[in-house]
């Protein structure tokens, strides 16, 4: 495609969608479509049909809304409907001409709304996932555009680095830095990765990034790509997210058919191809070097690093490795500048972060905030606060790499340095909260069981310590624990985190340092109500008064 | 992994409290060794690729707040090593008990006793009891091939005799299946040893593995001892070739 030719595309494709009177978007993402909002979408078309209002009406599939929990979410202009069942197809296109449908009214002024700042989502709810002509005409491929035609390579590095975008994979490693170190090396072959292996319990923030808008992942790419000097890369992305795929595929193959990927893309000599690999369902291959050997073929195991895939990464070569988010993030510092990027956030983690808001809690679903919004707003505000007059008891982010955070630290803000110090990782963006009902202890069993049935087995300390920490946690939860299988959970967790291979070793014992570090008297409650209860079954033998002196 | 480079500098090095001086490229174990100092490993052996597995090589690095596995470190210039601390003795220890919880290591019934690497390392780390839970799983024994056995109760998984296979003998006959505690070593896609049609039956896994899981059949307990020597020489052999 020639630079004209996108810019015909979009001119073209936004004055037609200007003519229209009436806009019906209907979430096609996959929360939405598990309460048929495909079959809602079906029979809005047919409807619209009906009445020969096609011309007048638009009816698209788009991205996810956010508010997953009141789904199917169909926006009508400028009003929004939620809990819309597919029967009530009708009476929508039937209120196009009246007034909105009050029962069926979602508040877009609500503070779910109102208090996020969509940067990577800015595009998901608006544009056809599966079109790219819609979204060519909301701005997709501008930003390779400006690219390919102005900037060199070093510029584009610059204006990452001078954005501060932190990779949200979630390590935080400066995205620039690792940028230049790639583009520095030497050699004829590097490779880009993209990570959409999200396998994190309660996580689907990189999913509805790849379902709502896979464009700017493959464009965010391209300019990585054009950054490094990669002419190959790949998406990794788990087959447990078939429509991800299938939308992923689509994308590439109309970016493909449009020049946008290939060869002298733009008409420059700038090549660029990806490939989509799926992953067969292991949380390890969320590890970069576990990935890499994954994409080869190998057994999805990691290695030791150094050498880093930026020197040693895919088949041998320099490899970029990204995650989804971090593409992302990419396109929209291209086009408003890494000054306009860099003002939201705070001193050192800059942009916005998307969670996946889960549990306990009002409003689930997914939210994008700037950095360095105080937990307490993300809480309260955005998720709407505990349901049921429950109390706040602690919210657990980062997934099983990362910790829980206790009601006394609410006021924290949520940025890399922050949850860091609180015990925790800013992660990939998962959030549960738990309400009073729920056990930490056994929070940490069910994060533990986690990691050991997701441990590939290759070091001892992960293989054989998670077993052993989820044996004493299961002692413990079941009553039968003792104060000794409490200090031996405590030594397990030191010596998992200091000498296993990967991050995921490394990162295992982190749910039950950071309850213990918060809720160790839930741990000890558990204990002595355990050796109370031998004590009295002893008593029940022997038939002498025992001292119950072991009592804390 | 590690790279041969075409100019090779010379480093100097302190390990515990001993200046030493190596070539680039070399990691800390095989400095160390070279010098006499002792690294206990059990999935490192000289002429297999680097596994970083057991874990048990872990040493400190002066202002590094990480424990770096010494057989997948090179030297640094200036770098100063220490290869045992009281930390240190309590990680090997608890690694070497983990490993006789997650199967069944009954010495007194091995054909290894007094030969294996594991029992030795033991001994070595002054463990005198396991203080995890057993696990006692029920574990395979695969007898169908004409002179070799493998008792998975015996296996500890460090790899080895899957890397001879693949990078020595280039039959790639054995491989890991299974995640976490319930990783297994295999043949070909996981079908008795007597029935691979990959297998060359050379018996480097045997020779190569620290424990009794692999073994010559007709051996009584004790009676199994193993010959590495083929390794480094088939390693020196190589690289004279080159």
């Amino acid at each position: 495609m020639k630079p004209e030719e996108l810019l015909a595309m979009a001119d073209k494709t936004s004055s037609d969608l200007d003519r229209y009177e009436h806009r019906i978007h209907v979430c096609t993402e996959s929360g939405c479509i598990s309460v048929q909002s495909d079959v809602l979408l079906k029979n809005i078309g047919e409807e619209v049909k009906r009445r020969n209002n096609q011309d007048k009406v638009c009816v698209k599939g788009v991205g996810c809304m956010g508010l997953c929990c009141n789904g199917p979410l169909v926006r009508v202009d400028d009003v929004m409907y939620q809990f819309v069942k597919p029967e009530h197809a009708g009476v929508i296109v039937e209120s196009l001409s009246a007034q909105p449908i009050q029962e069926l009214l979602c508040d877009t002024g609500q503070p779910f709304f109102a208090r996020q700042k969509l940067v990577v989502r800015d595009n998901s709810g608006r544009v056809d996932p599966e079109s790219l002509v819609d979204c060519v005409a909301h701005g997709a491929y501008q930003a390779l555009l400006k690219v390919l035609t102005t900037m060199t390579p070093q510029q584009v590095i610059q204006e990452i680095s001078d954005s501060g975008l932190r990779g949200r994979g979630g390590a935080g490693f400066p995205t620039g830095l690792k940028w230049s170190m790639v583009a520095k090396t030497g050699g004829r072959d590097k490779y880009l990765i993209c990570n959409g292996d999200e396998g994190d319990p309660g996580a689907f923030m990189d999913r509805s990034v790849m379902e709502g808008d896979p464009h700017r992942v493959l464009e965010g790419m391209a300019i990585a790509a054009y950054a490094v000097g990669a002419e190959n890369g790949v998406i990794y992305v788990r087959a447990e997210y078939p429509l991800a795929v299938k939308r992923l595929t689509k994308a590439i193959n109309m970016a493909r058919r449009h020049e946008l990927l290939g060869p002298n893309i733009f008409g420059t000599n700038f090549n660029f191809n990806i490939e989509l690999r799926l992953g067969a369902g292991a949380f390890v291959c969320g590890e970069e070097t576990a990935l890499i050997a994954s994409v080869e073929g190998k057994r999805g195991v990691p290695r030791p690093r150094p050498p880093y895939p930026a020197n040693y990464g895919l088949f041998g070569c320099p490899t970029l490795i990204n995650n989804v988010e971090t593409y992302a993030n990419v396109a929209p510092i291209i086009n408003k500048g890494a000054a306009w990027f860099a003002q939201i956030g705070t001193e050192k983690s800059k942009g916005t972060k998307i969670f996946a808001l889960t549990g306990k809690i009002r409003n689930t679903g997914l939210i994008e905030v700037p950095m360095g919004i105080p937990l307490r707003d993300i809480i309260y505000d955005i998720a709407g606060g505990i349901p049921d007059g429950k109390a706040f008891k602690a919210v657990q982010t980062g997934g099983p790499s990362g910790g829980c955070i206790p009601a006394e630290l609410l006021d924290i803000t949520v940025d890399y340095e922050s949850l860091a110090k609180a015990g925790s990782i800013m992660g990939s963006g998962g959030m549960i909260v738990m309400d009073e009902t729920s056990n930490m202890a056994d929070v940490a069993r069910f994060f533990m069981e986690f990691c050991m049935t997701e441990s590939c087995g290759k070091c001892i300390p992960c293989r054989v310590g998670t077993y052993e920490m989820h044996e004493l946690l299961d002692r413990i939860c079941e009553k039968r624990g003792t104060p000794e299988d409490l200090q031996l959970l405590k030594d397990l967790c030191d010596m998992v985190k200091q000498t296993s291979l990967c991050g995921l070793g490394q990162s295992a014992p982190n749910p039950v340092l950071s309850t213990l570090r918060y809720f160790e008297q839930e741990y000890q409650n558990l204990i002595a109500e355990a050796q109370a209860a031998r004590g009295q079954v002893t008593q029940a033998i022997t038939g002498e008064h025992i001292e119950l002196e072991v009592l804390p | 992994m590690s790279a041969v480079t075409s100019t090779t500098q010379s480093i100097t090095l302190t390990i515990d409290d001993k200046a030493i001086s190596c070539r680039s490229g070399e990691t800390i174990l095989q400095v160390a060794r070279e010098n006499n100092i002792d690294i206990p490993t059990l999935c490192y052996l000289e002429g297999l690729t680097v596994w970083g597995g057991c874990r048990l090589c872990m040493v400190e690095i002066a202002a590094s707040p990480k424990l770096h596995a010494a057989c997948a470190t090179e030297c640094t210039e200036g770098m100063t090593v220490r290869t045992t601390s009281p930390r240190l003795k309590q990680y090997r220890k608890m690694i070497v008990e983990m490993l006789f919880a997650e199967r069944n290591h009954v010495c007194s019934v091995c054909v290894s006793n007094g030969h294996c690497e594991l029992q030795n390392m033991a001994t070595k780390l002054e463990i005198d009891h396991v203080r995890f839970p057993y696990r006692f799983p029920r574990m395979e024994v695969d007898n169908s091939h004409d002179y070799m056995r493998l008792d998975q109760n015996r296996c500890i998984l460090c790899a080895r005799c899957v890397r001879v296979c693949g990078e020595i003998e280039g039959a790639h006959t054995k491989d890991v299946k299974g995640r976490g505690v319930l990783s297994a070593i295999i043949h070909d896609l996981d079908e008795p040893w007597g029935d691979s049609q990959t297998c060359t039956g050379c018996g480097k896994c045997v020779n190569v593995c620290p424990t009794g899981a692999l073994t010559h059949r007709g051996t009584a307990v004790g009676e199994m001892t193993k010959k590495t020597e083929f390794l480094p020489y088939l390693t020196l052999m190589r690289e004279v070739k080159l």
